[in-house]
């Protein structure tokens, strides 16, 4: 049943639509990458580029929307037609979620630790309370609480939103999860507070030896955690690779177009150069490529054909792309490859 | 008069003080008891000092809770300072009544965060950006054809006026929001986190046209914002709030080539920079805890209770803002020190 | 403490279904329509709603074209048919005086009708104007006004309507001033929650930088904030004023005979005898009372819906 020659976690030709009053929309349209045991996975996208709406779908969080076509496969066995009951056992233990706003994960009316406990005890019932409690406030001090045994008996809303965040990340790896799915950790937080939760994440992920898939928009937070990482468009992978191949010598326009349109902290920037247009409507997304209305290389072939995710570049390491003219990207000067 | 014209006068006078900002503070009574009387005071903005000039761009940047947000809407006299003055062009905004501000309002206005918010969803695209001309009574004397030339001011096109605001974009939003902020001509825009809440290639199209707008017509900019590096592209001085008061502020490349306050540091070297192979190879300041609660601030130094160097004086004493190290540019810090926290341009590569 | 298990699933899937939610909203959007025309395309989805409308339009051209429809006077005393059952000539049969039961039924209407629009205006305009400005103002200004509309909701309206009506009178001018006074704090409270959160918006924060006055906010952003929530409290209104009037006419003390109102009706049918025997005089105005309500509760709802799209699911 469990097969380990494949990754630990196959995203399968995705497809997800949701019906709303204006008509179907396609957000997610034929995603696929795979997370491998132990590693660190950045999604990256723009909002409607179906990051979180892939991220939810392996969870079978995301009720409204109808998977169409593909197959999501955790160790080889598909989530999507799992029964109900086997997906919530492995949702908080095998699989586990940290959310943007913890508030919305946490039950405000129940305290930090007793949370904790009951997500210990709900897949271990021969776990004591004790135990339990024990393991909660190692968990908490884990997350680098201070103070983690009065802290216990707090409430979410008495804790500032890096501490909540801590809370989660603390529940979310109580069970020695094999697959964090974090999913904008770190969005709704101040710098300096984020510098702490990335460091945690980082911790988090060694002492548990837990893949990560990091889904985000921040390309530095990517640039700083992920060893792979993902780029969606318009509800597709556009490109995918090793974190160094992909910042820095990225073979998609749309990659390229983002890392260029972005300021730089590090360095001085003359001038930004912003992507042209907006990312198209998912009602009725664009013929062939999704990106080729904003594209500086597209030509006819890609407002008729679909590119397909394909192996460029000779590296070390795998790297895909969706474009067409990826070798022809490759030899344009850009700013990125400075 | 059109936009461009009206921008001639401004572009001579490029470099003269538009506004100073003296000892400025915002308390905010918090009420207790049965009868909801003041039994402290949350204090967001507690003295803070600053000058714009024309054509010059100022960041006061700081995370949450700082008072960089509170301090904008003083500008703008969103909200009635509990002291301090707002000196436009020498006459003290600060204390007057709604009735004396109403001449003085056109010439500082305001861009928003949130481009849903901030723009009424029931009114179309030329009603919420001929609404200030409306205000001012000015719509009458070709108010249609000063909302045409905005809209192509700020990058829309002519049709776009009779649609509503649910139909845009979030770049295309802000946009709108702009031209708002222009219809009176104004001389000073607070841009309070402008782009933050636009995805990344978007982000990119709203700078570079609040950039060219302000060459073109000679706007001083007070630019809010808790992004380093979209403040490192547009400033031309950055000030660095901590819990409601300045601690250190210099031209751009002061600040980021030679920050001397503990803060500025620890705050550069947080954000993280797309570029995997600086991984592990920045100096890293991770500071411990929270940010203490502006109703009840720490004695002295305001950041000594997450500051690694913090010693006894930094309890008894508040620092001021000055140039201990001779750099050029003040902190308020006891115990400045340089510190290179980002690689210097062109090593990256 | 099998009651934690559900605190630990369902957050998550509402956190992912708002994480959804935007995510599909932004792929949603360039349809050019102004927020009333959605207003309407929701509404004439929901057919109950429409259902309820059609029926208050024949209604309204009913009390309307009264005089076309009914053959008879309403008030044409006919001693030699008194109670008769309906036939041809009297389709609804005669009254206690030997009147026409379809014509007075149909007079009625226009009665019923004008009392509970008239009221329901007034109680509106008059909550509308305590509610935006104590929400505008605020301090003592909201206080008063607020303990005010307090003190009205808290007072059994019927008692203040028959003390009023008692005092000054029976007449239809009172009936619909008493009426109003005892239900504009409804919308007062209504439209002083919507001032406070429209207070704080951003867009009228660029109309205050702009130098707008409170005069113009209200006019150009506060009002028209509310105006959908005004209309279907509106709406409710007319519905609680018609039966009010019914009630108030029951008792006597509404519209006065010979003038006819569908509670007046019901006011002559009161013995047991006729209950048991003559349907025709209580079962025709009662079953109009009943439906009429019914149908602007329709519309009510249906405008609910349509104004805040977001409440349907949940009501």
């Amino acid at each position: 049943m469990v097969n380990e020659t494949e990754p630990l976690l196959v995203v399968d030709d995705l497809a997800v639509e949701f019906r709303t009053d204006e008509g179907v929309v396609k957000a997610v349209d034929g995603a696929a990458f795979t997370v491998d045991r132990g590693e660190i996975v950045g999604v990256v996208g723009e909002s409607g580029s179906g990051k979180s709406v892939t991220a939810m779908s392996i969870l079978g969080l995301v009720k409204s929307g109808r998977r169409v076509r593909g197959a999501i496969r955790f160790r080889g066995r598909d989530l999507g037609t799992l029964p109900a009951k086997e997906l919530r056992a492995i949702r908080g233990a095998e699989i586990a979620m940290i959310f943007q706003d913890p508030m919305t994960a946490l039950n405000p009316v129940v305290s930090i630790g007793r949370q904790i406990v009951e997500a210990l005890r709900l897949h271990d019932r021969k776990l004591s309370k004790a135990a339990a409690r024990d393991r909660a406030i190692e968990l908490l001090a884990l997350v680098g609480m201070p103070d983690a045994a009065a802290r216990f008996k707090q409430y979410p809303h008495e804790f500032s939103g890096g501490m909540r965040q801590r809370a989660m990340i603390a529940m979310a790896i109580a069970n020695g999860p094999s697959l964090l799915i974090a999913d904008e950790p770190t969005t709704a937080l101040d710098v300096t507070i984020q510098a702490q939760v990335l460091d945690l994440l980082r911790i988090a992920q060694q002492e548990t030896q837990a893949a990560t898939l990091l889904i985000t928009h921040d390309l530095g937070v990517v640039a700083e955690l992920a060893d792979r990482v993902v780029v969606m468009y318009a509800g597709r992978v556009v490109e995918q690779g090793d974190v160094t191949t992909v910042f820095t010598a990225p073979r998609h326009p749309y990659t390229v177009g983002l890392l260029e349109s972005l300021p730089r902290l590090d360095r001085d920037v003359d001038e930004l150069h912003p992507i042209p247009g907006s990312p198209p409507s998912l009602l009725t997304p664009p013929p062939g490529c999704p990106f080729h209305p904003r594209c500086p290389l597209a030509r006819d072939r890609c407002r008729t054909e679909r590119p397909e995710l394909r192996v460029v570049g000779n590296g070390t390491t795998v790297h895909r792309t969706a474009c067409h003219f990826a070798e022809e990207l490759a030899a344009l000067p850009t700013e990125v490859t400075r | 008069m059109t936009v461009e014209t009206a921008a001639v006068d401004r572009l001579e006078r490029l470099g003269e003080e538009v506004l100073r900002v003296d000892d400025l503070a915002m308390h905010f009574p918090i009420r207790g008891g049965v009868f909801r009387r003041a039994v402290g005071a949350v204090r967001a903005v507690d003295g803070v000092s600053f000058a714009i000039d024309q054509g010059e761009t100022l960041s006061l940047v700081g995370e949450s809770g700082c008072g960089k947000t509170t301090t904008g809407r003083m500008v703008v006299r969103l909200l009635e300072p509990t002291s301090g003055r707002i000196l436009y062009r020498g006459h003290d905004l600060a204390t007057m009544s709604e009735d004396e501000l109403r001449p003085w309002r056109s010439k500082t206005q305001i861009v928003f965060q949130d481009p849903y918010a901030s723009l009424s969803p029931r009114m179309t695209v030329h009603d919420i950006i001929a609404e200030p001309l409306r205000v001012q009574g000015k719509y009458r004397q070709g108010g249609a054809d000063r909302v045409s030339e905005l809209l192509d001011l700020v990058g829309l096109q002519p049709e776009h006026a009779n649609r509503y605001a649910h139909e845009f974009s979030g770049g295309q939003r802000q946009r709108i929001g702009i031209a708002r902020a222009l219809a009176l001509d104004p001389e000073l825009l607070v841009l309070d986190e402008p782009v933050s809440a636009l995805d990344v290639s978007i982000q990119a199209q709203v700078v570079n046209k609040l950039r060219e707008l302000q060459q073109r017509l000679g706007l001083a900019y007070l630019f809010i914002s808790h992004d380093l590096s979209i403040v490192r592209h547009v400033s031309h001085r950055i000030a660095v709030m901590y819990l409601g008061v300045i601690v250190e502020t210099g031209t751009r490349d002061e600040i980021f080539t030679a920050p001397h306050h503990p803060y500025t540091q620890a705050l550069l070297s947080a954000v993280p920079v797309p570029d995997p192979r600086l991984r592990g190879a920045r100096e890293r300041i991770t500071l411990t805890g929270d940010v203490p609660n502006p109703a009840n601030p720490p004695s002295g130094c305001r950041f000594r209770t997450r500051c690694w160097k913090a010693q006894a004086k930094c309890a008894e004493e508040v620092p001021q803002l000055e140039d201990r190290l001779g750099t050029g540019h003040p902190s308020a810090c006891h115990f400045p020190e340089l510190l290179t926290v980002l690689p210097t341009s062109g090593a990256a590569s | 403490m099998s009651d934690l298990r559900p605190s630990l699933d369902t957050p998550e899937v509402t956190a992912a279904e708002e994480v959804v939610a935007t995510e599909t909203d932004t792929a949603v959007r360039s349809r050019r329509r102004s927020p009333l025309g959605m207003a309407v395309r929701r509404f004439r989805r929901n057919k109950i709603a429409v259902a309820g409308g059609v029926f208050l339009l024949l209604i309204l051209l009913l009390a309307v074209f009264a005089p076309v429809i009914a053959q008879q006077s309403p008030t044409a005393v006919d001693l030699g048919a008194i109670r008769r059952a309906p036939s041809g000539e009297h389709w609804l049969g005669t009254d206690a005086s030997g009147r026409d039961v379809f014509a007075r039924l149909v007079y009625a209407a226009r009665v019923s009708l004008l009392v509970g629009v008239f009221a329901a205006l007034l109680a509106v305009l008059l909550g509308t104007i305590v509610g935006a400005v104590s929400g505008l103002f605020g301090g003592w200004v909201d206080t008063v006004l607020m303990r005010t509309a307090d003190m009205m909701l808290s007072f059994p309206s019927i008692v203040i309507i028959i003390v009023l009506a008692g005092i000054l009178g029976p007449s239809i001018p009172i009936l619909v001033v008493s009426i109003a006074i005892t239900t504009w704090p409804t919308t007062a409270r209504l439209v002083r929650g919507v001032t406070l959160a429209v207070r704080e918006r951003e867009y009228l924060h660029a109309a205050r930088v702009a130098g707008a006055s409170r005069g113009w906010m209200l006019r150009k952003h506060i009002v028209p904030a509310a105006m959908g929530q005004i209309v279907v409290v509106g709406t409710i209104s007319v519905a609680a004023a018609i039966l009010a009037e019914a009630v108030l006419s029951f008792l006597g003390l509404g519209v006065q005979p010979p003038q006819a109102s569908w509670g007046n009706m019901l006011n002559d049918a009161q013995s047991l005898t006729v209950i048991q025997s003559m349907p025709w005089l209580w079962l025709p105005p009662g079953l109009a009372i009943a439906a009429t309500v019914l149908a602007v509760n329709f519309v009510g709802d249906g405008l609910r819906d349509a104004v805040d799209p977001r409440q349907s699911g949940r009501s």
